[in-house]
This record gives structure tokens, C-alpha cells and sequence, in this order.
């Protein structure tokens, strides 16, 4: 292992370590509400951003790959009772089918054509769900949580380090990706799909790759999510702010590297939960899109790009 | 290094035709070219000579008509197939990865196209020696938008050098450069061929054609009107008018 | 129960329908299907008119179709702002710069739909006018007149359009400029101004047909969503860039919802478009009037 990698690991079991001692430590149920959504963000950002940041592939549908993790948890649970674990697993599975389908569909084509049929990936799921009665239809549904197991005395506590676990998932995929062949392929057909080609990069199946993880991992972030609520309903698992609320969170924090989204996530899931609370959530949805189109208009590299250059700007005064 | 008849044809293009839409762009076009080959294609604007190019390393589909890379059939294998075949080019507009340095648009290459399975260090270190061969050793960490133009030419031969290919097709990789540097990029053509690379080279710069070619082709409206040693093609009465004529 | 006659009455209304659709796709067609900007805002422009259009209808009693007409120039001005800010942040900057440009629009529709629930709630708002909630009736056939307006308007401006784009000095420009930016260059000619200047036309049509939107039905600030799938689907099933074809499309679109809606019920309605627009991006991306092969 390089050292870079040792670093990472060893703060990966610190951030672990601590939330798993915020959950036996503190009593109060707030943080945990709040802690979740944020967590939930990161993940998904993070899962984004391997398409939408690495290969250039603006996704507007991680509301489908949310909404569809949801109800896979929601179908599992009422026909079966399935476990957590499971739960995840088959959203895991459900996400790489789609993200396999949809890429197949139309990974051929320019960028935009994928982007539109992202959203209505969305629509007609989200449709389909709302016509299908067994898992509530239009009206939604009351998920009974199973009683919880120890070490944690309350679901919503586990379900907070399940989702930290998550994202350490995600982060570690993202992570491996930019650093491997695969990473440096995906940022070749970024820059220039006939030139990567020409050099021996096999596109199609490098942005397949791409969708199918990314996808599975946004599936995986929506499963605990029945649970967290204990109510599922389409208009708010397919919601299209979750969308939006990703691909700022990539762009502002900056996609060249895989700690911009959780920069991103960070900044704007907290300034969101604080807005939703004090002042309405349509100020919360207004700022964040003001903020991505400032951040795409006028700091396209976002956050850490700003720092980069703030850096070597620096770099250069004391030199 | 001897060149004979009876020797496979490296590359075999046989009745390619490509049309857009209503435009045939090329007609019936067919021609080998042999092993170690240097192969001038030339031919006024608008003659077809890209998109032959983009018909040999796949960007574009080809209907009817084959191309056969060392006996293989090629034709329905997409450009990175093609690539990891040995078929590498340069484009006519540089076209380099920007958001990557010098060093990683040749590491893309070598974690792509090279053949043999090596260790990372192996290939930083072949990924130099290309550098270093092409005058590009001190540039190896700079951003690829910071480039002169002379440099982005080198450098997107040296990107294609890194898959290390069978046959190299470099499309005006002079076009736009001042004299001496028109020399220095044609001796670096030079010497990838004495290495056993077959090299077709697409140029508008007559002495750089005549100077670098054992056999020049000369396409016109997409058909082939003159091939032949240089002076022969030079000398031929449809070249002279195609060039002077409309 | 299914009839005949319901599936006549399905196809007729489907017709109208489709016209209308017709009309809220033909800025997009110019903006997306000749000019090739991203332009995922199109829908959201389209809601801002409509609630200027009830704006004006609402607090100064202007005819919705008038007001469509009062708003145009100002759309057209906002177009020719909206493209300079697109062209000169992200189509100048090359290929990684339209990635941008895309989640550009998509924040640009965000922000409309919160500022017009800011301003005016998340409440439906509908125009008054005399044709509006009337019905003509041919025998059994009850047909609205608020169709009928749309169906005539939808046409008259597909018609204006094509002869504009053929007809006109500008016009041609515009179809040159989607063919072959180089060649207009030799010429001497800017296609980025006349690009612009598309762009500016194809957001004022867009005054028109927020006012048909309106009076074809109520609207709300997230209406826009649904018109993704409508407009896409429209202008991608036409082949980019053929206004000829838009209405076609269009006309196919509000057939298949009309007859669905009819047959299915309308929480089924929803996923029409969307589901045809994949369905059309999979089997025939080039449309079915394409003008690329």
C-alpha cells in the first residue's frame, strides 16, 4: 500500500470510529435526523460524479436511481420482511441493471441526449410506481421498522452509521477509479472521445463501467431510506431535487478529484438543513441553484479548484 | 531494409467507398502497403485523404469495402480495437487530452494499447524514453494546453508512438510549422521508420513528401489518380492538374 | 367501456392537442434542433410566459392572447441576453465546457420555478377570456374552444416559422449556421450573431405559446417537468430541426397521450412522452424527419 492509501484508510476507520461513538454517546435524536441527510448527500454525490464527473456525462436522473433503491426496499420489506442488509443489496443489483440499460440506451449519443433521457428514466418510473398498488401507489406507504439490534438502541442511529458506512463505500470506489486505469481512460474520453479511441481506450464499455457502478451506488443510498422515513410515497422517493441537489453538490465542489463532492455535499447539505429549518425549503432550492450556476459560469472547477489556484497563486508570490 | 512484391501487404485497402448522404467522399479506393513502408498520400483539398485515414483507424464506418491489417479483416473492429491491432495516427487539428499533463496523455496509451503486461514503473520509464526520443523530455509535466504548436504536433506522435504501433498515419502533423521546424518534425518521421514502423504520411508540403517517401499516392474527388515513386507521381499529367486545374 | 366513438372523439381531441404541443416545442426546435444548445430551460421559459401572460390578464384584464403578443419582444431580448451569457461562458470554451452548459440550463430552470413560487405561490392560475370554458358542438362531438384557439394559433405560427426560416435573408442564415458554421465564416458572416439572433426568435415564440399554455389549461410553477418530456420528445421525434416535422411529431404525441389518457386514465399520462422519447432515442435517434443521417 502507498502511503496516500494508508492515509486514506486510517481515516476512513477515524470517521467510522467517531460516528459509531456519536451513536452510543449522544442521546439526543436531532443530530442522527439531520447527520443522515447529509451523509446520504455525500454518497450520492460522490456515486454521481463517477459518471457525471470522471466521464462527463451530466446525469439528471439520480432521482430515479433513489426513488427505485426506496421501493426496492419498500417491495422487499412488505413481500418478504427482508432484512437491512438484503435491502441494499437488491438496490445495489436493481441500480447496476439500470444504470447497464440506460447506458446501453444512450451512451451512444452525444452528452445531452443521455442527460434528457435520465429525466425521463425518472418520469416513467416514477409513473409506473404511482400506477402499481401493492407498494401504495400514488398514495404511498407506512414501513414498520423491525426492532433494532445491539449495539444500537435506536434505528434511526443505526441507519446513521449505515450510511456513513455508505459513503466510506463510495468514497473508496470513487477513490480506486481515479487512480486506476479505468479513471484516466473515463478523464481521456472526457477531454476527447474520438482521441481516447485512437488510443486504444474502449469508450463504450469504459462509460457502461461507469453508469452501472455509479448507478448501484445511488440505488444502494436510496435503500435505507424507506426505513429512515417509514413511509415511502413517489412524489417525494422520485422527487427531481435530489437530482439537482447532486449535480451541484459535484459540480460546486469540483469532479477533477474524488474529494470535490464531499466538499460539495458537505457545504451544501448543512447550509440546505439550515435553511430548510429556518427560513422555508424553497429559499434552500433557490440558493442551490443559484450557487451551480454561479459555481459553472464563473469557478467551472469548483470548490478545489479555487483552492488549487488559491495555492499556487501563493506558490508563486512566495516564490 | 529491402521492400519486394512477394512480401504480405502490411495494410490492404480494397474498393472502399464512403459516402455522406448524397457526397461520395471516396470511390472504390484500393492499394496495399507494404511492410516498412514510407507511403506519401497526397491530393488537393477536399480529395478524401482524411477520411481515408478515418476509414483505416475507424472512425468511420466503411460500406462497401474492406481493410485487412496483417491478413486480419479489420473492417467492423471500432478505432480502439484498431489501435491495440498496431494502427496509430495523429489528427490534422491537434487533438490532445487537456485536462491531462504531457506524461499522462502518453500513460493513457500505454495503459490502453501497449501489448505486454508491465509494471507501472516499466511503463513510466518508456513513457520517458518516447519523451526523451521525440525532444519532449522536459515537458513531460506540463499541462497539454501549454503546448507550442510544434510541440502539440511531437507530442500527439509520441502519444501515438506509445501504443506502440505497427503503422503509424500521420495526418499534416507539418501543417502550420515554420521551415525548421518542418525538419526537425520530418526527421523524427524519419527515424520512427528506420525502427521498423511503417509510416503513411498525409502532407501538403511537397519537398517534405519527396524528401520522406518511397512511393507517394495522389487522390482526387476520392479517387486514386496517380501512385508511384515521388517524381513519378510529380511528373504525372493528372496531378499537375488537379493541383493547378480547379 | 370502450367505443368507437371514443376513439374518434380521443383522435380529434389528440389532434388539437398535438398542434398545441406543436406550438410549445418550435423555440426548442430552433434552439435545440438548429443551434444544438442544451437548452433544458426551454420548459421553464415556457411556464415564466404563461405567468406573465396572467400577470397582465389577472391585473390589467389584456385578452391572454394579446398579452402572448405584448411579451415577445421581451423574450426576444432575454433570448439574445441568455445565449450571449451561454455562448460566451461555455460554447467559446470547447467540448468540456458543454457539460457545464447543460447543468447551466438545469440550475437557470430551478431558479425560475422557485422564484415564480416565491412570487406567486405553488397554487394552479388560469386566464380568463371568452373563449375560454366554451365548447363548440358538432353532433355528439363536444370540442373546447380554448382547442380550437390553440389548434389555430399552434398552426399559424408553425406556418410564419417555416416561412421565415426559408423565405427570409435571416432566415437562411439561421439554416446555414445548422449546417456548416465554416462556410458562413468564409463568407464574411458572424454565426454567432445569427445564432444569437435564433436563439432571440426562438424565446419569443415563446411568448406566444405560454399564453396557448395557459389557455389550454391551469398552470403551476413545476408544470415545466412534464413539458421536459413533451418538448423533447417532440423536437427529438421530428429530427432536429425540421419545423414541418415538429408539428407531425407533435401531432403524433397528443394522439398517443389523447388515446391513453382515454383508455388508461391520467395517472398514466404523465410517462407518455417520456416513454416515447426513449423509445425514439433507442430505436431511431435521428428521428423520423431527421436532417442528419
Amino acid at each position: 500500500m502507498t502511503r496516500s492509501s494508508i492515509a486514506f484508510w486510517a481515516g476512513a476507520a477515524v470517521f467510522l470510529a467517531a460516528v459509531f461513538v456519536m451513536t452510543q454517546v449522544v442521546g439526543n435524536q436531532y443530530p442522527f435526523f439531520a447527520g443522515y441527510i447529509i451523509l446520504q448527500f455525500i454518497a450520492l454525490a460522490v456515486a454521481w460524479s463517477i459518471l457525471g464527473g470522471y466521464a462527463g456525462y451530466v446525469n439528471f436522473g439520480t432521482s430515479a436511481f433513489y426513488g427505485v433503491g426506496v421501493y426496492a426496499s419498500v417491495f422487499l420489506v412488505k413481500a418478504f420482511g427482508a432484512p437491512l442488509p438484503l435491502q441494499i443489496l437488491a438496490g445495489a443489483a436493481m441500480g447496476a441493471l439500470m444504470g447497464l440499460a440506460l447506458g446501453l440506451l444512450t451512451l451512444r449519443m452525444q452528452g445531452i441526449f443521455f442527460s434528457i433521457a435520465t429525466i425521463a428514466l425518472t418520469i416513467v418510473i416514477e409513473t409506473a410506481i404511482t400506477n402499481w398498488r401493492y407498494v401504495g401507489g400514488a398514495a404511498g406507504i407506512q414501513i414498520q421498522r423491525p426492532e433494532v439490534t445491539a449495539p444500537f438502541d435506536n434505528y434511526v442511529q443505526m441507519l446513521f452509521f449505515v450510511q456513513a458506512l455508505l459513503v466510506v463505500l463510495a468514497v473508496a470506489i470513487s477513490r480506486y477509479i481515479q487512480n486506476s486505469w479505468i479513471g484516466r481512460g473515463l478523464q481521456a474520453l472526457r477531454d476527447d472521445e474520438l482521441a481516447a479511441e485512437c488510443t486504444g481506450v474502449p469508450t463504450l464499455r469504459l462509460k457502461l463501467l461507469a453508469c452501472v457502478i455509479s448507478g448501484a451506488l445511488m440505488c444502494a443510498v436510496g435503500a435505507p431510506a424507506a426505513m429512515y422515513l417509514q413511509y415511502a410515497d413517489p412524489a417525494s422517493a422520485f422527487n427531481l431535487n435530489y437530482s439537482v441537489s447532486t449535480l451541484a453538490m459535484s459540480l460546486i465542489g469540483g469532479t477533477a478529484h474524488w474529494s470535490g463532492p464531499i466538499i460539495g455535499a458537505i457545504v451544501l447539505a448543512t447550509t440546505q438543513q439550515l435553511l430548510t429549518v429556518t427560513i422555508s425549503s424553497e429559499v434552500n432550492v433557490l440558493v442551490l441553484g443559484v450557487m451551480l450556476v454561479l459555481f459553472v459560469v464563473g469557478a467551472p472547477d469548483g470548490i478545489i479548484g479555487l483552492i488549487a489556484r488559491l495555492r499556487g497563486n501563493r506558490g508563486k508570490g512566495e516564490a | 531494409m529491402t521492400l519486394s512484391d512477394t512480401q504480405p501487404p502490411l495494410l490492404r485497402i480494397a474498393a472502399l467507398t464512403k459516402r455522406f448522404g448524397g457526397f461520395t467522399a471516396l470511390r472504390e479506393v484500393s492499394v496495399d502497403i507494404r511492410p516498412g513502408e514510407r507511403f506519401g498520400l497526397i491530393g488537393p483539398n477536399g480529395s478524401g485523404k482524411t477520411t481515408l485515414i478515418n476509414c483505416i483507424s475507424g472512425a468511420f464506418r466503411t460500406e462497401p469495402g474492406t481493410v485487412l491489417f496483417r491478413g486480419e479483416d479489420i473492417t467492423p473492429l471500432k478505432p480502439h480495437q484498431r489501435t491495440r491491432r498496431g494502427i496509430a495516427r495523429s489528427f490534422q487539428i491537434p487533438r490532445p487530452f487537456r485536462s491531462m499533463t504531457v506524461a499522462e496523455n502518453l500513460m493513457v496509451a500505454l495503459d490502453f494499447a501497449a501489448h505486454e503486461h508491465v509494471s507501472v514503473g516499466q511503463r513510466r520509464d518508456t513513457m520517458m524514453s518516447i519523451l526523451e526520443q521525440m525532444g519532449l523530455g522536459s515537458k513531460a509535466n506540463v499541462s497539454a494546453t501549454q503546448l507550442s504548436q510544434v510541440e502539440l504536433r511531437k507530442m500527439e506522435l509520441a502519444r501515438a508512438m506509445a501504443t506502440q504501433p505497427k503503422l503509424l498515419i500521420s495526418d499534416e502533423a507539418m501543417a502550420g510549422l515554420s521551415s525548421s521546424e518542418v525538419d526537425e518534425v520530418l526527421d523524427l518521421l524519419l527515424s520512427l521508420a528506420s525502427r521498423d514502423i511503417t509510416i503513411i504520411m498525409i502532407e501538403h508540403i511537397m519537398q517534405a513528401v519527396m524528401r520522406f517517401s518511397d512511393r507517394v499516392m495522389c487522390l482526387d474527388a476520392g479517387r486514386i489518380i496517380a501512385i508511384g515513386t515521388p517524381s513519378e507521381v510529380m511528373a504525372d499529367k493528372h496531378v499537375q492538374e488537379a493541383y493547378l486545374g480547379t | 367501456m370502450f367505443s368507437l366513438d371514443l376513439l374518434l372523439d380521443a383522435v380529434v381531441i389528440g389532434v388539437l392537442l398535438g398542434c398545441f404541443y406543436g406550438a410549445v416545442s418550435l423555440g426548442l426546435s430552433v434552439s435545440f434542433g438548429l443551434l444544438d444548445v442544451p437548452h433544458v430551460a426551454h420548459p421553464a421559459f415556457l411556464v415564466l410566459a404563461s405567468y406573465a401572460v396572467y400577470f397582465l390578464n389577472e391585473h390589467y384584464a389584456v385578452d391572454p392572447l394579446l398579452a402572448g403578443l405584448l411579451i415577445t419582444p421581451v423574450f426576444f431580448v432575454f433570448g439574445l441576453a441568455a445565449y450571449r451569457l451561454y455562448y460566451e461562458t461555455f460554447e467559446k470554451r470547447g467540448s468540456d465546457a458543454a457539460v457545464r452548459g447543460i447543468a447551466f440550463f438545469f440550475g437557470i430552470a430551478f431558479i425560475i420555478e422557485v422564484l415564480i413560487i416565491l412570487q406567486f405561490g405553488v397554487d394552479q392560475r388560469s386566464v380568463t377570456a371568452d373563449y375560454i370554458g366554451k365548447a363548440l358542438r358538432l353532433g355528439d362531438f363536444r370540442i373546447p374552444y380554448r382547442l380550437l384557439v390553440a389548434f389555430g394559433v399552434a398552426t399559424a405560427l408553425t406556418v410564419l416559422l417555416t416561412l421565415y426560416l426559408s423565405r427570409t435573408f435571416m432566415g437562411r442564415a439561421i439554416q446555414a449556421v445548422a449546417q456548416d458554421q465554416e462556410a458562413l465564416r468564409l463568407m464574411g458572416t458572424n454565426p454567432v450573431k445569427i445564432k444569437q439572433w435564433a436563439f432571440g426568435i426562438a424565446t419569443a415564440v415563446l411568448g406566444i405559446s405560454g399564453a396557448l399554455l395557459i389557455i389550454v389549461a391551469p398552470v403551476d410553477p413545476t408544470l415545466d417537468r412534464a413539458y421536459i418530456g413533451r418538448t423533447f420528445c417532440v423536437v427529438v421525434m421530428a429530427g432536429l430541426g425540421s419545423m414541418g416535422g415538429t408539428l407531425v411529431a407533435a401531432i403524433i404525441l397528443g394522439v398517443a397521450e389523447s388515446i391513453v389518457l382515454t383508455m388508461f386514465g391520467a395517472s398514466w399520462a404523465p410517462a407518455i412522452s417520456f416513454a416515447m422519447l426513449l423509445g425514439i432515442l433507442a430505436v431511431r435517434p435521428q428521428g423520423l424527419f431527421g436532417r442528419r443521417s
